[in-house]
């Protein structure tokens, strides 16, 4: 790469809007231009299926910056705009209207499309996905008690979504294909507490359940199943994962599988183009070097963080070990590590109390941690992944020492 | 509406004026003062946004939380003082807040 002057960023969700900050911070002088599809500036998108459905926060509240900082740092945010075309050997992005802006380094923050429900009847009204704010706008209306509500897949969003719902005073049902939640997260041991808690919490659960067809005129009105059943709605949202968003690198030609792969500099194949957060896929330190697709804050802002770097010439990042997060009623769920791939779990007190971690092996080393309200369990396993130590299972599971001497003692 | 002082390890200062509502971590992101990086946007799950309070300030900012005190334990260079500051909202009782920020959040 020569000298770099110009920086396109297209996406602003989280790892777009991180990238332009964090370069501005390191000390890039030249020109950022930060180009998103949605009318606002960027935001944190955790809190939708939280505290913002609930409507406990506002947008405001969500905005990483204030708006008005952006042309303050001479970031050109270009907002409700769309880049629809990359030119690798003239290094420039087209966007609709036609316009072409020029760049020396280019950051693919791009995200990911949530599926959309493979049914007739997945176009009517009142039939929802969930990954923007406008998303959330939209179903809010009519998110109100009494409402009967259909939650279509039991992963984080849709058990967060029926949390926030059951506490709305809505009617829930969560139809799952799987036969338990959470399955391509957690283990059955920490899913069957989540199925637990929301069953008591007044959640029904339909898992096994094939949902065949949307019913309703011009708004839904209920689901109907492939066993000929149906199940009354007025709203139904569709949480079944999401798909990269990578059609731009693919016109481009670049490297894609399950996301636009990259090195762990988050360089595409494309030495001038990097790629970062829901849409890449690079090598994953804490993962035996796996290239893995993340969804996550965490995964946003270090990528952002490492292209930063990068391009202006500083040291390594540090990388973390993966961490997520969910709030479902008064539970925090705190993760950290890659569990695929575990042996044996252990458990650090028990699920009745609501306050426990289950610590993931793969043989003796420690990989990954699921702490329910147990911030200690969770930061300490972290820091253990994070630097490659371990903890025999019968010490970890030593409730009569605390977390802080244990993970002192790991070697 | 409170004032609110941020000082880096390095002595420099940032000098805020935060909303009621908003936390003491959100002021200072919406405000890019370095060295407050709350990855996680204030839902207690990272640890990043750790703070010294000015020992004046102690009585009116209050204690940590259990929740916090778990996160603040593994924190690096934590000291009587601690606290996240996405757990300390901001009033007019904290108009002249001071906090320093510590060397590291990681």
């Amino acid at each position: 790469m020569g000298e770099i002057k110009r920086v396109i960023i297209i996406g602003a969700g989280q790892a777009g809007g991180e990238t332009a900050q964090r370069l501005r911070q390191a000390g890039f002088t030249g020109d950022i231009t930060l180009i998103g599809e949605e009318p606002c500036p960027p935001y944190q998108r955790p809190p939708l299926s939280k505290a913002y459905l609930a409507g406990k926060v506002d947008m405001d509240r969500l905005l990483l910056r204030p708006a008005n900082v952006y042309s303050e740092e001479r970031i050109a945010l270009l907002t409700s705009v769309k880049a629809v075309w990359i030119d690798r050997a003239g290094k420039k992005v087209r966007i609709e209207g036609g316009r072409e802006l020029p760049y020396d380094a280019l950051v693919l923050a791009t995200g990911a499309r949530p599926r959309k429900l493979p049914l007739v009847g997945a176009d009517l009204e009142g039939v929802h996905l969930f990954r923007t704010a406008a998303d959330i706008d939209a179903i809010r209306p009519r998110f109100v008690a009494g409402a009967k509500l259909i939650v279509i897949g039991a992963g984080y969003i849709g058990l967060e979504v029926a949390a926030v719902a059951r506490q709305t005073g809505l009617d829930v049902t969560v139809i799952e294909t799987a036969v338990r939640p959470l399955a391509r997260v957690t283990s059955p041991e920490v899913a069957g507490f989540f199925l637990d808690e929301h069953t008591r919490q007044g959640v029904r659960f339909l898992l096994g359940g094939q949902p065949a067809v949307i019913k309703g005129k011009e708004r839904v009105t209920g689901v109907g199943l492939a066993d000929g059943g149906e199940l009354p709605a007025d709203i139904v949202v569709a949480g079944i994962g999401v798909t990269p968003e990578t059609t731009l690198a693919q016109h481009c030609g670049l490297t894609i599988e399950n996301g636009i792969v990259t090195d762990a500099q988050c360089r595409t194949s494309d030495p001038n183009i990097f790629a970062i957060g829901d849409c890449a896929a690079r090598p994953m330190a804490h993962f035996d070097q796996r290239v893995c697709r993340l969804e996550s804050v965490h995964n946003a802002v270090e990528g952002a963080k490492i292209v930063a770097g990068v391009l202006t010439g500083q040291s390594a990042h540090n990388v973390e070990a993966p961490w997520f997060w969910s709030d479902q009623y008064d539970l925090k769920l705190q993760i950290a590590g890659l569990f695929q791939g575990y042996d044996h779990v252990v458990f650090r007190g028990v699920m009745a109390d609501r306050s426990f971690a289950a610590f993931y092996y793969k043989g003796e080393k420690l990989i990954a941690v699921d702490a329910v309200n147990r911030p200690g369990e969770y930061l300490g396993a972290k820091m253990l992944i994070q630097s490659g130590r371990t903890l025999p299972p019968d010490v970890i599971t030593d409730e009569t020492r605390p977390m802080k001497e244990l993970v002192a003692s790991a070697r | 509406m409170a004032k609110i002082t941020y000082i880096e390890h390095t002595g420099k200062e940032h000098v805020i004026e935060a909303p009621n509502g908003q936390t003491v971590m959100e002021a200072a992101v919406k405000h890019a003062v370095p060295g407050i990086d709350a990855d996680c946007g204030g839902a207690c799950a990272c640890a990043t946004c750790h703070v010294y309070v000015d020992p004046e300030w102690l009585a009116k900012t209050g204690e940590a939380g259990s929740m916090e005190q778990s996160m603040l334990d593994f924190a690096n260079d934590v000291e009587d003082n601690s606290r996240l500051s996405c757990q300390i909202k901001v009033s007019d009782a904290l108009d002249g807040l001071v906090v320093r920020l510590p060397k590291s959040q990681h």
